[in-house]
């Protein structure tokens, strides 16, 4: 880098800044942290922090199955989903970065093409095609999706994290006697776990975020995830203000990717730009 | 490349030259056990990719030339291009287009320009870097719909600390303009940090040592930026701007909680999701999602020719 020496007022420069990024990343989710935390009474006057502290709006989601069924839903279908993607992802990717094959540039084409898909132009043809299948409104309809587009990105992320690993030690198996899918399976897998964690993190906050496959392809609670049953809180009785439940539901389902974010940021952000630019 | 080459080498090694005649015949039974392998292990994914994505496309082609309208189901017929003409002669169909290109454009826009800065940012702060790429990471993960929310009730009168301080009396998500503003804030802080960790990618990649040249050689900061970090980082703000721009045009969660599309907000997802769930016509609604399925490929297309080779497609077509 360009610089001299590192001088304490530089140092205060940077520090300001800091202040600044963190403060913009966090505003939005402190404001609703201290929305869910307002009395009924103080949640409209419009104060950033709480004038009044009342845990009421999380007793009131937690005693209802209008959040409860949904965030079952949610962590459900995002887990499964995430585990197969993850599992297709892998043998994929291993393929992908590993193996001599016919078909391997018009894979990846296709799963490159799938990311930019347009998800909406789906939403239309799945809706009546899971109706006529009796998928609509259950946890397959919503977990095939969020699959299919899972995939592309944990093929991308699992085949740049697989070439990363030291392969001499899959050839030593084969030397030994082993078979290449012996190879993968006791060899590779385990060398792969940190990468394939991390691309399920990354899958995993891909399906609890989404929200249009959720509105469109659910009508009850038997399938509707936490994203979709906010936009239809209507609080603990039918005219009551959801204000409050909205905000303490949000905050119920921000807190694992603010864990995840926490404990695991150096990792994502590997995964996030692993393939982006070298490849 | 590079790789390919190698790649190829590791293969061939196995088969070696110290036993020629049978190398040669293991080498090919080795190869077809591979292709065999290779093709048992891709196979589930692209079948499941291809059933979810090309099927349903093509279904929606079709029910995109039928007259198909869930409360009328007796009338469904087979009408031709009539629900092309139908959507494209429809004002509602192009002031949604208009305002989903005007969100993808400005929001971009703006994201390249902040997300280049909090990369620049990220790189070179010298104090509290993993905290601060920690914390950009939390608008990224965050449920769109929640960040959504909190936007929402910001900018609602007499609850919002941003409606208090920026909008005097007046509601700003019920006018068009300041919706569309709002939108664009919202879509900015989710997405910013992504494009940021993937420009930031790129700055790793800009050698210090031809930094420090062009210093010696009298450039300033700013033609340090433009002359050498900007042609060694093409390609990765190439990535970041087209999967950005893609993503940017499918915007629906923060128009959908924020304004619901009212006002003249909607965007040409949420007009073929209202299509689906309040109007059941799902042939104009395939014809929406057909229309927008061929405008995000033109924009792809567009992207990969302007850029030629420096585009991410040809890019990692060639490496994966």
């Amino acid at each position: 880098m360009v610089m001299g020496t590192v001088t304490t007022a530089r140092k205060t420069r940077w520090a300001l800044l800091d202040i600044v990024i963190v403060v913009y990343a966090l505003i939005p989710v402190l404001w609703i942290a201290s929305l869910s935390f307002k009395t009924k009474d103080t949640l409209a006057d419009g104060n950033f922090i709480p004038r009044e502290w009342t845990l009421q709006n999380y007793a009131d989601i937690f005693a209802t199955n209008e959040f409860i069924r949904p965030l079952i839903n949610s962590i459900g279908i995002a887990t499964i989903a995430t585990v197969i993607a993850v599992g297709l992802g892998m043998m994929a990717a291993y393929a992908i970065a590993r193996l001599d094959f016919p078909g391997k540039r018009a894979l990846v084409g296709v799963s490159l093409l799938i990311a930019m898909f347009p998800q909406i132009s789906l939403v239309t043809p799945l809706f009546n095609i899971e109706r006529e299948l009796g998928l609509f409104d259950t946890w397959p309809g919503l977990i095939l999706p969020y699959i299919t587009f899972a995939l592309p990105l944990g093929i991308y992320v699992l085949s740049a994290f697989f070439r990363e690993i030291p392969w001499e030690l899959e050839k030593a198996a084969k030397m030994d006697g082993a078979t290449p899918a012996q190879a993968f399976r006791r060899v590779i897998a385990p060398l792969a776990a940190p990468g394939v964690f991390t691309t399920a993190i990354l899958v995993f906050i891909f399906c609890w975020n989404d929200f249009l496959f959720a509105i469109s392809l659910t009508s009850t609670e038997a399938a509707r995830t936490v994203p979709a049953a906010l936009s239809f809180f209507t609080g603990t009785s039918q005219f009551e203000d959801p204000t409050g439940t909205i905000a303490a539901a949000a905050v119920v389902i921000t807190i694992p990717i603010v864990l995840f974010v926490l404990f695991f940021q150096r990792r994502i952000v590997a995964g996030l730009t692993s393939g982006a630019v070298k490849g | 490349m590079s790789e390919t080459a190698e790649r190829q080498a590791t293969s061939e090694r196995p088969g070696g030259p110290a036993h020629a005649k049978p190398g040669k015949a293991a080498l090919s039974e080795g190869k077809k056990a591979e292709r065999r392998l290779a093709l048992m292990l891709c196979a589930p994914a692209a079948i499941v990719m291809l059933a979810v994505t090309g099927y349903p496309i093509a279904y929606s082609i079709w029910l995109s030339l039928q007259r198909y309208d869930l409360r009328f189901p007796d009338e469904r017929q087979f009408v031709g291009l009539d629900n092309y003409v139908a959507v494209l002669s429809n004002s509602y169909w192009w002031t949604a287009f208009g305002t989903t290109m005007f969100l993808t454009v400005v929001s971009v826009a703006i994201e390249l320009v902040l997300g280049m800065a909090l990369a620049l940012a990220m790189h070179r702060t010298l104090v509290g870097r993993g905290l601060v790429r920690t914390v950009t990471l939390v608008p990224y993960g965050i449920v769109t719909v929640v960040a959504a929310f909190s936007w929402y009730y910001a900018w609602t009168p007499d609850v919002g600390y941003l409606a208090n301080i920026f909008a005097g009396e007046g509601a700003p998500l019920t006018d068009r303009w300041p919706s569309l503003m709002i939108i664009v804030l919202a879509e900015v802080w989710k997405t910013t940090p992504f494009m940021a960790l993937l420009l930031l990618a790129g700055l790793a990649l800009v050698p210090d040592d031809l930094l420090k040249a062009a210093a010696m050689d009298g450039a300033n900061a700013w033609q340090r930026f433009t002359k050498v970090m900007i042609p060694v980082m093409k390609p990765a703000i190439l990535v970041a701007l087209l999967f950005r721009t893609l993503d940017a045009f499918r915007i629906f969660d923060n128009i959908f909680v924020l304004t619901g599309g009212s006002n003249d907000t909607s965007s040409v997802s949420m007009q073929t999701y209202n299509n689906l769930i309040k109007g059941l016509n799902l042939g104009i609604g395939s014809t929406m999602a057909v229309l927008i399925f061929i405008t995000v490929a033109i924009i792809a297309v567009i992207f990969v020719k302007l850029f030629g080779a420096a585009a991410p497609g040809s890019d990692q077509g060639g490496k994966r």
